[in-house]
């Protein structure tokens, strides 16, 4: 009697609620919590990265089904000066850029670890140009490096009087190289200097007491404390920072689309130009894939970072 | 691990190795202020050229004999005006707040979900289904664009903002996850258990007791979706074809820039224009920002 009495309204209180219970089901509520991103990045990430290694092997054009021509498109890039054009400056630009980048970011992060009134104010301003759109910044970059009307020249020339012409910074291959490079750099130090002022921010100011105690000079403090303190995060911010170089596009894109005389195209800009404005899909994805070997070794290099930072730690994982 | 959620704090309250207290304040004017302030010179200068350019009549543009170039004799609103009476550029203002919102909302629904189930969960092969989004980060759009183009004209999508907003979160969510995994971990377990204790359902618990206090990450990612998505270039150039449907970075490069004579006033308004919704976002939110700047590098 007690029993049917304390059941029923248990059972009128639990059926209508299957919905709730079924989604109080662990592997069901796991199974349609990871649904919406695995779904995602596996129909726009995953697939297209197989297709575009499949298109890499085929003869696509846009509008028309390419079939499998096997390495053709790979013997053909080999055989192409101008993809080994771009593999040497997307090469160049990535080891100039990464190398200025983290020069100037370290140096600015040490300016920025140190006290003085407004930092806040300060770090805020600095982030800003990596805040704002690559191509718009790019644009101003464009205009800054114009022939005719250069803030830059009209310095040098009209104001300092160190040079008698105007620069002509985008007319000529290496001149047009090394603007690119200094405006990558331009972009890239906010963010390497915002990363390793976090990272400078962990270390313990006991560490550099005890060194000063001991009489450590400055150079040795940063040599033999900031420096090896500082190595994990550099490995990670230096793969991240390498890898969207190397694949760089906007900046190229917007200030010498590759020109002049396609002396500046990055492996990226090179695909975009065979791929879509030249509609050679299965040519393009070949340059796009002949990137991947260059990511790969960026990738290994920040697992072992990572590995080692563990290892520092003592952890077996986090 | 924790470090994550307590750098914004951390950054201002904690001194920095007091290594300059034997300096004469010389040395430290040579040494610090002078290279901050050329820092702060070279990294702001192409803002204060794009601004003032586009305020600069065409006869003080190309004209630096006359007029110094540093500064406006006579400014004008003619750039802006033209901006957005002749061009279509209104409506790519519009488009491209559309897209930045959908593709944003789209991914920290799509995240949460997931970090949630990662980090709360907790279920076997967890951690590998968290170093796969991990390593969907770092497939730059640069090798996507040319297969996910033959992808978004299968799907019917070409040419439609729609292709944006479904595309952007494949670099969005591998970000928002990685950000929000840290966050939830940093919350602590012993609250869900409780609640566990008192009879709420998991989905129960995820909207009363984690979401609310995961709001800072939840901003974080928000924000920064927000400014990724604004900024993208590669794809909206590669997807969409017709003026009317690009995004402003995408228009700006290729619907302003015409012919031998470039419309510096003009090109250098709509820059500003388009920085200037991600520069006011940022203003309001700079700690968010770099708080989620630093925890996604440490994580």
């Amino acid at each position: 009697m007690s029993v049917t009495t304390l059941s029923s309204p248990v059972l009128a209180q639990r059926q209508p609620n299957w919905l709730v219970r079924l989604f109080d089901y662990k592997p069901f509520l796991i199974a349609m919590c990871l649904a919406p991103a695995i779904g995602l990045l596996a129909v726009f990430l995953t697939y297209p990265l197989g297709l575009g290694i499949w298109l890499a092997f085929t003869d696509t054009t846009i509008g028309q089904k390419g079939i499998f021509v096997g390495l053709d498109n790979f013997q053909y890039l080999l055989s192409d000066p101008l993809w080994w054009g771009a593999v040497s400056y997307s090469v160049i630009y990535t080891g100039i850029a990464t190398f200025g980048k983290f020069a100037l970011g370290f140096w600015l992060a040490l300016l920025l670890n140190n006290h003085f009134p407004f930092k806040s104010l300060l770090r805020a301003i600095i982030l800003l140009p990596w805040i704002v759109p690559t191509v718009l910044s790019a644009l101003a970059f464009w205009w800054i490096y114009d022939p005719q009307f250069s803030i830059i020249s009209y310095l040098l020339v009209d104001v300092l009087h160190w040079k008698s012409t105007n620069i002509d910074f985008l007319g000529s291959p290496w001149p047009a190289r090394f603007s690119l490079i200094a405006a990558n750099i331009w972009r890239g130090i906010p963010f390497v200097a915002i990363s390793l002022l976090a990272g400078l921010q962990t270390i313990s100011p006991s560490l550099y007491e005890a060194a000063m105690l001991d009489g450590a000079s400055s150079w040795q403090r940063f040599r033999y404390i900031t420096f090896p303190m500082m190595m994990p995060i550099l490995a990670i911010v230096m793969t991240f920072s390498i890898i969207f170089t190397f694949t760089d596009f906007q900046l190229v894109y917007a200030i010498t689309r590759g020109g002049p005389g396609n002396s500046t195209h990055l492996l990226a800009t090179l695909a975009f130009q065979r791929g879509i404005a030249g509609g050679e899909l299965g040519e393009g994805a070949a340059i796009a894939v002949s990137m991947i070997p260059f990511l790969v070794f960026a990738t290994l290099f920040s697992y072992f970072g990572l590995a080692r930072r563990k290892w520092q730690q003592g952890e077996a994982n986090d | 691990m924790t470090d994550a959620l307590a750098q914004p704090r951390v950054a201002d309250t904690k001194a920095a190795p007091d290594t300059m207290a034997w300096d004469s304040g010389l040395r430290r004017l040579m040494m610090i202020y002078l290279p901050l302030g050329c820092f702060v010179l070279i990294l702001l200068f192409p803002f204060y050229w794009m601004a003032i350019t586009s305020f600069k009549p065409n006869a003080e543009l190309m004209n630096y004999k006359e007029h110094n170039p540093f500064w406006i004799t006579s400014p004008t609103l003619a750039h802006i005006k033209h901006l957005l009476f002749e061009t279509a550029y209104p409506r790519w203002l519009w488009t491209t707040m559309l897209v930045a919102i959908g593709a944003t909302t789209l991914s920290l629904i799509a995240s949460t979900l997931a970090a949630y189930a990662i980090e709360r969960l907790r279920f076997r092969g967890s951690p590998y289904v968290g170093l796969g989004i991990y390593l969907a980060y770092l497939v730059p759009p640069s090798i996507l664009f040319i297969p996910l183009a033959t992808v978004v004209v299968q799907f019917g999508l070409f040419d439609s903002p729609l292709a944006l907003i479904l595309v952007y979160p494949t670099f969005l969510v591998p970000f928002c996850t990685w950000l929000l995994i840290g966050y939830f971990k940093s919350i602590p377990y012993e609250l869900e258990e409780c609640a566990l204790v008192d009879g709420a359902t998991r989905l129960q618990i995820l909207r009363r007791i984690t979401l609310p206090l995961a709001v800072p990450g939840l901003i974080s990612a928000g924000i920064f979706s927000f400014t990724l998505s604004w900024n993208e270039f590669i794809y909206a150039l590669a997807f969409i074809q017709s003026g009317a449907n690009k995004t402003v970075p995408v228009a700006i490069l290729t619907e302003l820039v015409t012919g031998d004579v470039y419309q510096w006033g003009a090109l250098m308004a709509g820059s500003l224009l388009g920085s200037l919704p991600v520069a006011i976002f940022y203003s309001l939110f700079v700690d968010y920002y770099v708080s989620s700047l630093t925890g996604a590098v440490k994580e």
